[in-house]
């Protein structure tokens, strides 16, 4: 009797566990989405022209011909923050990229060669002890501050992060008797690799990659706000928050929207990521 | 217990010395000659081979790096470009104000976030428990300098109750301090309340699904006793990690939010340097928050330890 109700009580748990699960992962994607063909979708409807200078409209607020206000130099904000979203997600993008592959090579190798684990992963704790930012801006400080440069310093400082979790699953599936099967049928390194480590690393690398993406959008933001990521007049939303210090005290809307776009974006993706994490391990809490 | 504290000790000096010379290597990766940002853009080849020589970028490469890790070991982390002091000295002055900031922060991240957690694992799945996750998810989704620049807006321009801009220290008394730090703080403080409210409620959940607390529910202790007493206990370990852990992205946070704030901490600092191309700064500062963030760590291993003794039989 006790362990019927339990198992009642175990099912319609995880059955309520599931539907809250798909909330995140629904909620998350479909508002993500939403975002990304709010920001390709408008420039086709709505002519807009993110380095337009209208001096007759300086720090004008919301109205029928610019929507979300003009900035300083009278340019049109709708048009900045979709531009500034464009430039965004694609440096968020190509983190992600960089990230994801460059993590899973060393992760890989850390996780499946004993001699290499050492050595990678004690530099990847020393990457990993600087601040993220500081170490963002000290690379940019160096090498100088071109988009490519600001897609660079933030792999930078994320591989370790996505290298970390690709070596913990690595090591688990080194161990597992199918790939110990594949060893012992003869099989290539390579193969035991790429057909069957690879593959069961990548639920856990896609969840991470998800949150790395929405860290890359934050990271590229603060580089830019402080005057270091994308340089103007080329928007990013970082920057026009950035070059909105000076007159947002006048203009609320200078903040307002570009910040409502940045945190929607972040929030759509941190709910994708959770919601990715308990669709594939349901007995993962949200982190 | 002092096996674990020695083992961790040992480890460090060789992180340590690894992070200094990776300061050394990515402040030199210029492809540009740092001393360029030193005489100015248009300063000749005589000015430039003196200003090489003052700041020693004559010597080899290997000289050089020798140089800065031997220093740096005797606390001596170069000159300023532009200060007019040494980088030690330049640190050293604007740590108060960082440390201020980031202990009010981590005070509003764990009175805001603890709570939160604790409410949301006590009653799991349930409306109290989503609208926890969903406060907290949005905290960690708005930056930092967007809550404060609304902050700014709100409290700072329209309704005039915080000074926008300034700095008091703590020897001008602790109101003034609070007034000129509160927003700042709350600023950064919201976001790391949101990653402790999250750690709190994981680590409750775990330990609320131990056998010990169903033998104390068992033999009829009073819940709060059970979750003050027996639960509590056991998931602040993992809250003390997670907020050790976490010092790491309030420092990073700081840059931005002293920049936006005009604290003249070693965030500011920081941003002004690499604006300028201080690379001896840029150094020094990369050295001394890596050494701390490493420091925390160690510190967070054996608090674990001690909270927790057979971790280190390990």
């Amino acid at each position: 009797m006790a362990s019927t109700v339990r198992t009642v009580f175990k099912t319609s748990g995880r059955s309520f566990r599931r539907r809250h699960l798909n909330v995140l992962l629904l909620g998350g994607g479909s508002l993500f989405i939403v975002i990304l063909a709010t920001l390709i979708l408008l420039p086709s409807f709505l002519p807009l022209n993110p380095n337009a200078l209208d001096y007759a409209e300086i720090l004008t607020g919301p109205s029928e011909a610019h929507r979300l206000g003009t900035d300083a130099l009278g340019r049109d904000l709708l048009a900045r923050v979709v531009y500034g979203g464009h430039n965004s997600l694609l440096i968020g993008v190509s983190v992600m990229a960089v990230t994801a592959v460059a993590g899973t090579v060393i992760g890989l190798c850390a996780g499946t060669t004993p001699w290499l684990d050492g050595p990678l992963m004690r530099i990847m704790d020393v990457m990993m002890a600087f601040p993220a930012l500081l170490l963002a801006l000290a690379i940019l400080a160096a090498l100088g501050n071109t988009a490519f440069n600001v897609v660079l310093a933030l792999s930078l400082v994320y591989i370790p992060r996505t290298a970390r979790i690709v070596r913990g699953e690595a090591l688990v599936l080194s161990k597992m008797p199918y790939v110990e099967a594949a060893e012992a049928l003869g099989a290539s390194r390579l193969r035991i690799l790429l057909l069957h480590i690879l593959p069961g690393a990548i639920p856990a690398l896609v969840v991470q990659e998800t949150f790395l993406f929405a860290y890359a959008i934050l990271g590229e933001a603060g580089l830019s706000f402080v005057g270091l990521g994308l340089q103007p007049p080329n928007p990013s939303w970082g920057n026009i928050l950035g070059e909105a210090r000076a007159s947002f005290q006048q203009a609320s809307w200078l903040v307002i929207y570009p910040g409502m776009a940045l945190a929607l974006t972040v929030l759509s993706l941190n709910l994708l990521g959770d919601g990715l994490g308990q669709f594939i391990d349901p007995k993962r809490r949200a982190r | 217990m002092m096996n674990l504290v020695l083992r961790r000790l040992v480890l460090f000096i060789p992180m340590w010395i690894a992070v200094s010379v990776l300061s050394f290597v990515i402040v030199h990766a210029t492809p540009g000659d740092p001393a360029a940002s030193f005489v100015g853009q248009d300063a000749g080849a005589a000015s430039l081979d003196v200003a090489h020589r003052r700041l020693g970028l004559d010597r080899p490469y290997m000289e050089q790096l020798y140089h800065w890790v031997a220093g740096s070991l005797t606390g001596d982390l170069g000159q300023s470009y532009f200060l007019g002091r040494s980088v030690a000295t330049a640190i050293l002055e604007r740590l108060p104000v960082t440390f201020s900031l980031g202990m009010l922060a981590l005070l509003v991240g764990a009175v805001v976030g603890i709570p939160l957690g604790t409410v949301a694992a006590l009653s799991p799945n349930s409306w109290k428990d989503a609208s926890t996750i969903g406060v907290s998810l949005t905290f960690l989704s708005v930056p930092e300098f967007v809550v404060g620049m609304l902050l700014i807006y709100v409290l700072g321009v329209e309704l005039r109750w915080f000074p926008i801009g300034r700095y008091a220290p703590l020897s001008d008394g602790v109101g003034l301090w609070l007034h000129h730090l509160a927003l700042p703080a709350l600023a950064l403080g919201l976001s790391q309340s949101a990653l402790i409210a999250r750690m709190t409620r994981a680590s409750l959940l775990q330990v609320l699904g131990a056998d010990y607390i169903r033998t104390a529910r068992a033999k009829g202790l009073p819940e709060k006793i059970v979750i003050g007493r027996h639960a509590f206990r056991n998931a602040i370990i993992t809250i003390v990690t997670v907020i050790g852990l976490s010092l790491a992205l309030l420092l990073s946070g700081a840059f931005i939010t002293e920049a936006l704030f005009q604290l003249p901490g070693i965030g500011s600092l920081g941003v002004s340097a690499v604006l300028r191309r201080d690379y001896p700064v840029i150094q020094g500062l990369l050295l001394v928050s890596s050494s701390f963030i490493l420091i925390v760590n160690i510190l967070v291993d054996i608090v674990y330890g001690l909270l927790n003794p057979t971790i280190s039989d390990r």
